[in-house]
């Protein structure tokens, strides 16, 4: 059966690119792994690769078209004893707007002269907002007038059940998400009382305590850890990491002449959990109902303090950058998020999330998974403590780390391997050159 | 005295108890209904339906008297009144034998008589041959719909003092008419005498004829009423009646107009209605009542166990689909069906069958603007409609309020020829929660009174293409 070839999504905000350039031609035979075009962005030059191994049917759309819309069929692959002539009648596959990058093609990135853009073929689409479809491509269905409100507050329609006829997303779900309570306590609870019988909503003990509206950010982050903590069957994983050495060397590197950056401790938490995510590829993943979500990307979510509560900004492939460059990146977003001034795609849509109180004299605590992600890793302080190596007593910089983990995706071995890697990375820092 | 066990027992079989009771069969549940007079209800025997039937004759006779601007006469155009009100009887009685058929179709008990709670899933039943009947069910759904409302001082006596009821069936036209009231009630009733030669006043207590509409129809109503020679006094306040032989001599307070004595032939009380909540055995059961209303939640439940109450007697807004509608919900409740959402009344449309006729769904501009909403609003005139100029039925309007920031359809108001059946349109969109862009891109057949709902839209944008 013929496939369709679609125009892939290079960064979540790509809507359309140019195709620039065919490397194959219609009746070529194409392996996985093959190049077969080249797509243009105002960002990048990307390869695109194929997936499956096949013969080129049909090339839809010419080279040097500009404004290809993403997910719009770009070519048709047959298998490879297939005969051209089951391409009549054969209608390419049309994904919604917005829907996850057909599974046919990788992309690879060719150019690393911008290394700094955040590029990736598979960001989780969960995160748009007020989406047509779910990331894999089913249609959600909405109202109207719920599609707008979403939209105006950033909510996310994929995350809210609807209790429409036939599962509609309708306004009453909507007003429910923006209140912060779980869709699961919607109208069909049961047996409540005549509202005008009994209504002890709140009990406002008199004169010492007042009701301050929350704000959305405030809805979002009740409704979103209320239904990771009640969805998501959790296990948490700690260990003990000896940072002397990387304090070392984290001095070494600030006091370079000339340095123009000043690598913080969590900046190596960053790379080294980027790194040890790299190495257990099936921790970087998300459920579904359908299938495990592998993504390719390493995008670690670090979650930011700020006034109204708390955001988690995104270092795009993080495994791909140096610690100086996550540093100055970290040091941007953290700052833009405190104004308030991130966009959607900078903090949303991570696969994997970083929370640290350190600084706060916290020695260890476990934190709350934000789905769709899988983990989180809690961050404590280090402080010197006293250890015993080799039957004597010793003095080091310990740092706790406790990993949250979703025990869908990641089961205990997967995790206390993805934890050690982390911990031999910090405590022989050396090796995050590597 | 033989106890026989129900899954719902229903007392009442107006619009909300036998549609109830029909959804219940449906859904296999062993239902009966107790009703004391007539299957169908206010609705159907004293209501809706044969007040439907007398202003047919009214509105063919308002038409029959512009023939020669449609190029059509008659020699003469009598009234045969009494054959008015007998068709009007034959229609209701056609419609209640229905009723009865599709009741005995669907396998469903009736018991003639009166039912009262005898608390923990038991009813006692007075029969209208006086012998009484226990009945045990396990869900108990009041339906006994309300009556019209006395004022003291102003008591009907179905004589010369009516309410709705002898209004229906009077024997002779009377020559003049003071109906006390402009809902819909009073309104239709006004429209109908006043078309047949009556000479109508019509005295409101608040502001504006038919409070309950968007003061913009209203004020276009009042303005077309008193074009066609009835006498309205809003603000005003009857203080008395005083009964003559034959007439009755009130006494309206006009507020800062002073006060003054008018004769009638008849008068017309029609100052809203109260709930049938008597000999239910409600207090005995523990169920709440207030102003009138038995107090259900959303859910139709009242503040006893498996008591339910649905219609008129639940409360505003009185409407007959509003009855039926609740009847669905709490029957379904009753048997677990999935996916309910509560009856939300801004999606409610109302109709008032006056000439023009007057219809609206959710919020008037002003309710949405205290409701805190920042509005949008549309207008457009019969004037501009081709069907309507066609038809010779110029006079009339059609009022969209839209939500300025969400685009949701807040509300949809309009006045003229035909509007009672456009309104489901809108009541449809605000339904499935269309928003202006959803409205916009519809279309609209021509020639047809519809394409105004269309204009109302796009004059929110001032887009408007007619006007």
């Amino acid at each position: 059966m013929p496939t369709t070839i679609t125009m892939p999504a290079l960064s979540p905000t790509m809507t359309e690119g140019t195709l620039a350039r065919w490397l194959i031609k219609e009746g070529d035979k194409v392996s996985a792994g093959d190049i077969i075009a080249e797509i243009e962005t105002d960002k990048a030059t990307m390869e695109v690769e194929a997936v499956d191994e096949g013969a080129v049917g049909q090339l839809l759309v010419p080279e040097g078209t500009e404004g290809v819309p993403v997910n719009a069929a770009i070519a048709v692959l047959l298998e490879l004893d297939e005969d051209p002539s089951s391409l009549d009648g054969f209608e390419p596959q049309k994904l919604g707007p917005a829907a996850l990058t057909s599974s046919t093609v990788e992309v690879s990135q060719t150019e690393p002269t911008t290394p700094a853009e955040p590029v990736s073929a598979s960001a989780p689409t969960t995160t748009t907002i007020a989406d047509h479809s779910t990331s894999d491509g089913e249609r959600i269905f909405a109202s109207p007038l719920a599609r707008r409100m979403a939209k105006k507050a950033g909510l996310d329609l994929v995350s809210i059940e609807g209790t429409g006829p036939r599962g509609r997303i309708v306004k009453a779900d909507i007003e429910l998400a923006l209140s912060g309570s779980p869709a699961q306590a919607s109208a069909s609870d049961v047996k409540t009382p005549p509202p005008t019988i009994s209504v002890p909503d709140l009990v406002i003990p008199t004169g010492e305590s007042q009701v301050v509206p929350h704000s959305n950010m405030r809805k979002v982050i009740a409704r979103r850890l209320l239904e990771s903590k009640q969805t998501v069957p959790h296990f948490y994983l700690t260990v003990d990491c000896e940072i002397d050495r990387l304090l070392a060397m984290r001095k070494e590197l600030n006091d370079r002449d000339g340095a123009d950056y000043k690598i913080s401790v969590n900046d190596f938490v960053i790379r080294a959990v980027a790194l040890a995510l790299k190495k257990n590829r099936e921790a970087n993943a998300s459920w579904s109902e359908e299938g495990m979500i592998v993504q390719n990307s390493v995008d670690v979510s670090v979650a930011v303090a700020i006034e109204t509560g708390l955001i988690t900004p995104i270092i795009r492939n993080a495994d791909n950058k140096g610690l100086a460059m996550i540093s100055i990146e970290m040091k941007d977003l953290a700052s833009r998020a405190r104004q308030g001034k991130l966009m959607p795609e900078e903090y949303q849509g991570g696969t994997f999330s970083i929370s640290n109180l350190g600084m706060y004299g916290i020695r260890e605590f476990s934190a709350i998974i934000n789905p769709p992600q899988s983990a989180i890793l809690a961050v404590g302080t280090g402080e010197q403590r006293p250890v015993v190596k080799d039957g004597a007593l010793n003095v080091a910089t310990i740092m706790s780390c406790t990993l949250s983990c979703d025990h869908r995706v990641v089961d205990g071995v997967l995790g206390a391997q993805l934890l050690g890697d982390f911990k031999s990375l910090l405590e022989e820092p050396m090796t995050m050159l590597l | 005295m033989i106890e026989k066990q129900y899954d719902i027992a229903v007392i009442g079989g107006g619009p909300g108890g036998y549609v109830a009771a029909i959804r219940a069969a449906q859904l296999g549940l062993k239902t009966v209904v107790v009703e004391a007079e007539h299957l169908g209800g206010i609705c159907l025997n004293w209501g809706c339906i044969p007040t439907k039937a007398l202003l047919r004759a009214s509105e063919l006779h308002r038409l029959m008297s512009r023939l020669e601007e449609y190029g059509l006469s008659i020699n003469e155009l009598n009234i045969d009144f009494p054959k008015i009100v007998k068709r009007s009887r034959s229609v209701a009685a056609q419609l209640s034998g229905g009723v009865s058929h599709l009741l005995k179709k669907n396998q469903i008990d009736v018991i003639e008589g009166r039912g009262q709670l005898l608390g923990a899933g038991k009813l006692m039943v007075v029969l209208n041959d006086g012998n009484t009947q226990e009945i045990a069910a396990s869900h108990i759904i009041l339906a006994t719909g309300a009556r019209a409302r006395d004022l003291p001082g102003l008591e009907i006596d179905g004589e010369l003092i009516w309410s709705y009821r002898e209004a229906m069936v009077p024997d002779v036209l009377p020559k003049s008419l003071l109906v006390v009231g402009s809902g819909a009630i009073g309104i239709e009733f006004a429209s109908f005498f006043n078309e047949l030669g009556s000479e109508v006043t019509v005295v409101e207590v608040l502001d504006r004829v038919l409070p309950i509409e968007d003061a913009e129809i209203s004020a276009f109503a009042q303005q077309s009423f008193e074009k066609q020679g009835m006498t309205i006094h809003t603000g005003a306040i009857v203080t008395a009646l005083a009964k003559n032989k034959e007439t009755v001599t009130a006494t309206i307070n006009l507020g800062t107009a002073g006060e003054k004595n008018s004769k009638f032939d008849r008068v017309l009380m029609a100052v809203g209605i109260t709930g049938n909540t008597e000999n239910l055995g409600l207090e005995k059961a523990g169920i709440r009542v207030d102003r009138g209303h038995v107090v259900t939640n959303q859910w139709c439940e009242t503040s006893a166990s498996e008591v339910y109450a649905i219609g008129d007697l639940a409360g505003p807004p009185w409407l007959a689909h509003k009855a039926s509608h609740e009847g669905i919900l709490c029957v379904e409740r009753i048997a677990g069906v999935d996916g309910l959402h509560p009856l939300d009344t801004t999606k409610i449309p109302g109709c008032t069958y006056c000439a023009p006729q007057v219809a609206s769904v959710g919020l008037t501009e002003a309710a949405a603007v205290e409701a805190g909403h920042t509005v949008n609003i549309g207008k457009f005139p019969f004037m501009g409609n081709g069907k309507a100029i066609a038809l010779g039925e110029a006079e009339g309007m059609v009022k969209t309020v839209f939500d300025s920031e969400t685009g949701e359809l807040l509300g949809a108001h309009m006045i003229g020829a035909e509007v009672t059946e456009l309104i489901q349109g809108y009541t449809i969109a605000r339904t499935l929660e269309c928003t202006e862009e959803d409205l916009l891109h519809t279309v609209f057949p021509h020639p047809t009174l519809s394409e105004m709902m269309h204009e109302s839209v796009l004059d929110s944008f001032g887009r408007a293409i007619h006007f």
